[in-house]
């Protein structure tokens, strides 16, 4: 039975967005009984739509309306209008991430006591730590079903894997495995099927072996009667009364037409771009620089991650794109060691992509023999990506642009430039990715520049006190009670963690206390 | 894409009936066809020449020794349009002047790669060359015929994945 909420409704919790944050928001609530409209820019697909082919799934999933880009990274030089390769879709992008799911290390909740100050980077502590997101990364682990926690088995390890397991273990790596995966890895232990190694994973799992918030925890939320979803419905501006109270909000329907749905609470999750792009787009007289904007924090201290790839040819067939897309880790590197001449850390994962994407990614503008002679042995390719602990910097983030989108709203302009930690950071990690697969007999390796962005953090960042971030220790905006942030834009610091775990653990702590504010009446 | 099989002409037929034979494809009145007369590419807006110098200009970009002419052709087709037309006749009357100046008779007409790559790299930055080279990238690269060549096996759900397929069949390590 799926709900179906009157537009003057003003007792629902409205959510803008359905990914990792919220769609897992959405679900947590409609649970306790919270009455939930989750608007969705996106449409609806399901395993049975999803496409075995990179541009096909490419041009059905991804976000694909206008952005802007500006700064020294790559990024805008190569793919200017695509700063990130997200998705536009109910479930948002986990119908497109690759599974990983790991906690932060203790004293990444902790960054700027950890690392102390450094220069040109806005570093900060979270307000919470390892010890307060225990129980909710449990719970989190739990629901997505991720291998290697409670007593689910790991994956198997596919060529990729077994190509980058040996290059480890002969430069002395133990941390090595194939991962902590919200993935199915065995028929006993959760109740979706267990994997089938067929590649794709970034462009949705067929099998719905992989969690996504499409197929389980939407329809969950939904079958109680609490939820309704409104798909292809973007949000153009957030309301306010003469309190300084958020109401509601404008968002144009599937048809193009304008509605307003009243709301009392407001939770925002439409990514580390739409989320400050929201914010700013419904700015008023009573807040012009804004909502949630006093700090003036809203779309700053944008990251990315610190990425890279590192392909490699070897004189005998991997045919690395067989199986689970990211099919293993290495975690000695994740560790804080300023010896290595930077601070933070990094994780080395198995990465592959199809023809046509290595085509377009490998050495983005690249031509020639050069270029092509890679491509040649692509079955002999093997592949990994480096996900590391970027630099919160204040130049870095989210302004609204010149451009408009189709509904005539301001777009998001991305401005990033790498901080020299990141560059070290990303040199070694190239280094020794390369010195893993040299190790196993690579006869040529690619220092391969990041891709458009998939981990984006950080742009209402949470903070102890209002001046330095946009949200408190539950999301709760520091300006307005009832208006909320619910993705990876809360990011204090990224850590060197895949991202996804750690929203969907804060989206079920943060459901649990806007319920019981609710209950409580205080909001 | 329209690819009209000439097996009905004699490679004598065809290369009477060509303008100019570059290294790569023989140019006959409104299509190029290859040597052998395995395919040919019909052009209704832009010149049999003007075909010619973009099939060229593909190879060189992302030269593959073991992709045959006919993808290649596949991947330039689309500019034989009315839209595309003033943009080709530009971009290629500039890079036969850029070979001229450099002692050629045409870009197609000089007969060494690393020469005819030289002078692309003179015309890197051009929005033509950037237009053809980044369409390249999936007209080239997203033609599933060519993904055997290549050996990537693209779609692989309907068979089951690779669980018992090989997805741990490496054999060398």
């Amino acid at each position: 039975m799926v709900a179906k909420f009157d537009l003057n409704d003003d007792s629902v919790v409205v959510i803008i967005g359905t990914g990792a944050g919220g769609g897992v928001l959405a679900n947590e609530l409609a649970q306790k009984g919270v009455k939930v409209v989750a608007l969705e820019a996106g449409g609806r697909y399901l395993p049975e739509d999803y496409i075995n082919d990179e541009w096909d799934s490419f041009g059905q999933l991804a976000w694909l309306d206008a952005r802007t880009t500006s700064g020294s990274w790559r990024v805008h030089k190569d793919f200017a209008t695509l700063p990130a390769w997200i998705v536009k879709a109910v479930g948002g992008t986990t119908t497109h991430w690759a599974g990983a799911s790991i906690r932060f290390q203790d004293h990444e909740w902790k960054a700027l006591t950890t690392y102390g100050a450094v220069e040109g980077a806005n570093l900060l502590d979270w307000p919470i730590d390892s010890a307060e997101m225990a129980p909710w990364y449990e719970k989190a682990e739990e629901k997505l079903g991720v291998t290697r926690t409670g007593n689910r088995p790991g994956l198997p390890g596919n060529n990729n894997y077994l190509v980058f397991e040996k290059g480890a273990k002969a430069l002395g790596y133990k941390e090595v495995h194939t991962g902590r995966m919200a993935i199915q890895s065995s028929d006993t232990t959760g109740n979706r099927i267990s994997c089938q190694q067929t590649g794709f994973c970034f462009q949705g799992c067929k099998w719905g072996a992989k969690w996504s918030a499409a197929y389980t925890d939407i329809p969950e939320g939904e079958a109680t009667g609490n939820l309704e979803v409104r798909e292809r419905s973007h949000v153009a501006r957030i309301l306010h009364n003469e309190a300084g109270k958020v109401t509601g909000v404008e968002y144009f329907d599937k048809d193009g037409a304008l509605q307003m749905q009243k709301a009392r609470i407001v939770c925002v999750a439409g990514n580390s771009f739409e989320s400050p792009r929201l914010l700013l787009n419904s700015a008023s007289s009573m807040f012009p620089d804004g909502l949630a904007n006093s700090s003036g924090m809203v779309g700053k201290n944008y990251m990315r991650h610190t990425t890279g790839s590192v392909y490699a040819i070897f004189d005998k067939p991997v045919r690395m794109w067989r199986g689970t897309t990211m099919a293993g880790i290495v975690q000695d590197e994740a560790r804080h060691d300023p010896s290595r001449g930077f601070v933070g850390g990094y994780e080395l994962e198995t990465l592959s992509l199809g023809l046509p994407f290595m085509a377009a990614f490998l050495n983005p503008g690249g031509w020639g023999r050069g270029f092509t002679t890679a491509l040649d042995h692509y079955e002999n390719m093997a592949g990994m990506w480096i996900v590391g602990e970027d630099m919160p910097q204040l130049t870095n983030g989210v302004t609204l642009s010149e451009t408009k989108d189709q509904h005539g709203l301001p777009v998001a302009n991305v401005n990033f430039d790498d901080h020299p930690n990141d560059v070290a950071m990303r040199n070694h990690a190239y280094k020794q990715g390369i010195a893993m697969y040299e190790a196993v007999g690579a006869t040529r390796a690619f220092p391969t520049p990041p891709y458009p962005s998939t981990h984006n953090l950080g742009t209402n960042r949470m903070s102890e006190k209002a001046k330095d971030g946009v949200v408190n220790k539950w999301g709760q905006t520091h300006d307005i009670a009832n208006l909320f942030v619910s993705d990876g834009s809360q990011f204090t610091t990224g850590a060197a963690e895949n991202p996804t775990l750690t929203i969907v653990a804060l989206a079920i702590r943060q459901a649990d206390h806007i319920a019981s504010e609710m209950s409580a009446g205080n909001i | 894409m329209t690819r009209h099989d000439l097996r009905g002409l004699t490679r004598r037929q065809l290369l009477t009936r060509s303008l100019s034979a570059g290294a790569l494809a023989v140019v006959g009145t409104g299509f190029i066809a290859a040597p052998d007369a395995a395919w040919a590419v019909e052009v209704t807006a832009i010149t049999p020449e003007q075909m010619a110098t973009l099939l060229q200009m593909a190879r060189d970009i992302y030269p593959h020794d073991q992709v045959p002419d006919r993808f290649y052709a596949v991947a330039v087709k689309g500019y034989d349009s009315a839209e595309q037309k003033d943009f080709v006749a530009e971009g290629v009357t500039a890079l036969d002047a850029a070979a001229k100046a450099a002692g050629f008779d045409s870009y197609v007409a000089a007969g060494w790669e690393e020469d005819r790559v030289k002078l692309l790299q003179s015309i890197e930055t051009t929005p033509f060359f950037q237009t053809i080279r980044a369409g390249l990238v999936t007209g080239l690269y997203n033609q599933k015929e060519v993904w055997p060549i290549f050996g990537y096996q693209g779609e692989s759900y309907s068979q089951g994945g690779y669980i018992e397929r090989g997805f741990n069949d490496i054999d060398w390590l």
